[in-house]
């Protein structure tokens, strides 16, 4: 075991080495690395942020219940209960036909209803929903539907819907976007370490007349592809934060021009760990294609 | 013990490089193998590592059949073979000591007890001293001397030579030879082939003569 971390402890500082003795060829890689990732990096943050503010602008997606007004205390009680006990719903507020007559007065629309000697306004419960799935929004307005004293249904899932489907649309171009990012930066990881190998050439078929193992002459390769994706993953992270600093003060513009607090937000910890980690993974699957092209079978 | 069975080796485009050859060498022998230019001694030697591999027969190293050897199983057998070819093969942009401790981190051996072994076989060549030196900076003769500490610091049981005087002159020759005698004379079978059989007359070695090809004399 002391001998296998010995092993990997010399592959690293000898990919470090090679790493080092090329500084030029290894900031163009990195750079390469690091724009690449950074488009879809720096794309699925930015859909975070929309999402995000999507949901701020327009509030949490609601159902309003209007009840029948020949519905008794009873079934508004039903109804309560039902709510209450619906895990899907994050909250719920019943707004009484005085409430709403009131509320209407106050928003200046009173005299709409100034030939009306009693009050047309129906008893109500606002639900607010966990989630904006427009599915959810169906399923639950259907099943409200049928309550006893529920005589309509009103849901404003338009918005929901349209935003869902193109948050959708952008997350799936950015999946798109990825992929082809990914197989880039594979193949850049391998040509840079079949370069790799040919100026090690000496060195690997020296190590092999020695009795060297393909483990071993490998192993510094892997490191060395890790170590150009851990690279590129920090410059792509760097270019992210550079990006989300310079965006946000014309964002805030535009945001205070609608009335709207806009604060854009940078990748966290776990998105950090995630975009770095994925560069590594590229860079170590580009280093095993090249690896096995231009090593194996040569004893 | 090392053995060729009839072995013949032919090149791509038909040339024979070795015709039948049987031969037995037992431990602990100071072989010399000698022929003209392209008699096949370079080949009947790489035939021992498996750097070549036979086109018919059989070569066994130590109990073990060479021309049937799993690629996977090649990097364990050349372990216990010191290898001195032709070209020194030496790491030029490393230093002696990275040179001398390649084959021992290749082996498994811990740090410290591989620059205890790195630095006695360095000794044993009169290279103390110049551990932190590059090859380039050795001498044709040193760095002769380096590769034959390289290929001995795994003490393994038998050591092959490809012509190691050739581009040396006569004095730097016979101090390489005395190095192959000494080790000999611990117990080491050593295997060289030379062009000058005069430099190691003083062991008394065995003498295997090639011509094209074939095994003329032994």
């Amino acid at each position: 075991m002391l001998n296998w971390i010995y092993l990997h402890l010399r592959a690293f500082a000898l990919a470090l080495e090679r790493l080092a003795g090329q500084p030029f060829g290894t900031l163009l890689s990195a750079l390469v690395m690091g724009i690449a990732l950074t488009l879809p990096a720096g794309g699925y943050i930015l859909l975070d942020n929309v999402a995000m503010l999507a949901r701020g602008v327009s509030g949490k997606p609601e159902i309003s219940l209007f009840l029948d007004n020949k519905a008794d205390s009873g079934q508004i009680d039903a109804i309560r209960q039902n709510l209450r006990e619906d895990p899907r719903l994050s909250a719920f507020r019943f707004v009484s036909r005085d409430e709403a007559l009131k509320h209407l007065e106050s928003s200046g629309l009173g005299d709409v209803l100034g030939g009306i000697a009693t009050n047309p306004l129906p008893n109500a419960f606002i639900v607010t929903l966990r989630g904006d799935k427009p599915e959810l929004f169906a399923a639950l307005s259907e099943e409200m539907r049928g309550w006893p004293g529920v005589e309509h249904i009103q849901l404003d899932s338009a918005w929901v819907k349209r935003l869902a489907a193109l948050l959708e649309l952008a997350r799936m171009t950015m999946l798109v976007l990825s992929v082809l990012l990914g197989v880039a930066l594979v193949i850049v990881t391998f040509n840079t370490v079949r370069l790799q190998i040919l100026t090690q050439k000496n060195e690997i078929e020296v190590s092999r007349l020695l009795g060297a193992t393909d483990r071993f002459i490998r192993r510094p390769f892997y490191w060395f592809g890790g170590l150009q994706g851990a690279l590129g993953g920090l410059v792509a992270l760097g270019a992210v934060w550079i990006g989300i600093d310079t965006l946000a003060a014309p964002v805030a513009k535009v945001g205070e021009t609608y009335g709207v607090l806009i604060v854009l937000a940078g990748p966290g910890w776990r998105e950090s760990l995630m975009i770095v980690g994925l560069a590594i993974a590229l860079g170590w699957l580009g280093t095993a294609i090249s690896v096995r092209r231009h090593l194996w079978g040569r004893p | 013990m090392i053995i060729f069975d009839s072995v013949t080796k032919l090149y791509p485009g038909g040339y024979t490089a070795l015709d039948g050859i049987s031969l037995q060498i037992a431990p602990g022998e100071l072989v010399v193998l000698s022929g003209h230019t392209g008699a096949g001694k370079s080949t009947l030697l790489k035939l021992i590592p498996a750097i070549e591999r036979p086109t018919s027969g059989t070569v066994q190293v130590n109990g073990q059949n060479v021309s049937s050897l799993s690629r996977r199983a090649i990097p364990y057998l050349r372990r216990n073979i010191g290898l001195v070819l032709q070209e020194t093969r030496l790491l030029f942009d490393r230093p002696v000591i990275d040179n001398m401790l390649l084959p021992l981190v290749i082996n498994g051996h811990p740090p410290k007890e591989a620059a205890r072994r790195a630095a006695a076989a360095l000794d044993l060549v009169g290279l103390s001293g110049r551990e932190k030196e590059f090859p380039a900076g050795l001498s044709g003769g040193e760095q002769q001397r380096l590769a034959i500490a390289r290929a001995f610091v795994n003490r393994p049981s038998i050591l092959i030579a490809d012509e190691p005087t050739a581009s040396l002159d006569s004095a730097y020759a016979s101090e390489i030879a005395g190095i192959f005698g000494s080790f000999n004379s611990a117990g080491v079978t050593v295997l060289v082939a030379t062009h000058d059989i005069s430099l190691f007359r003083q062991w008394s070695p065995r003498r295997i003569v090639l011509d094209h090809g074939r095994l003329m004399e032994q």
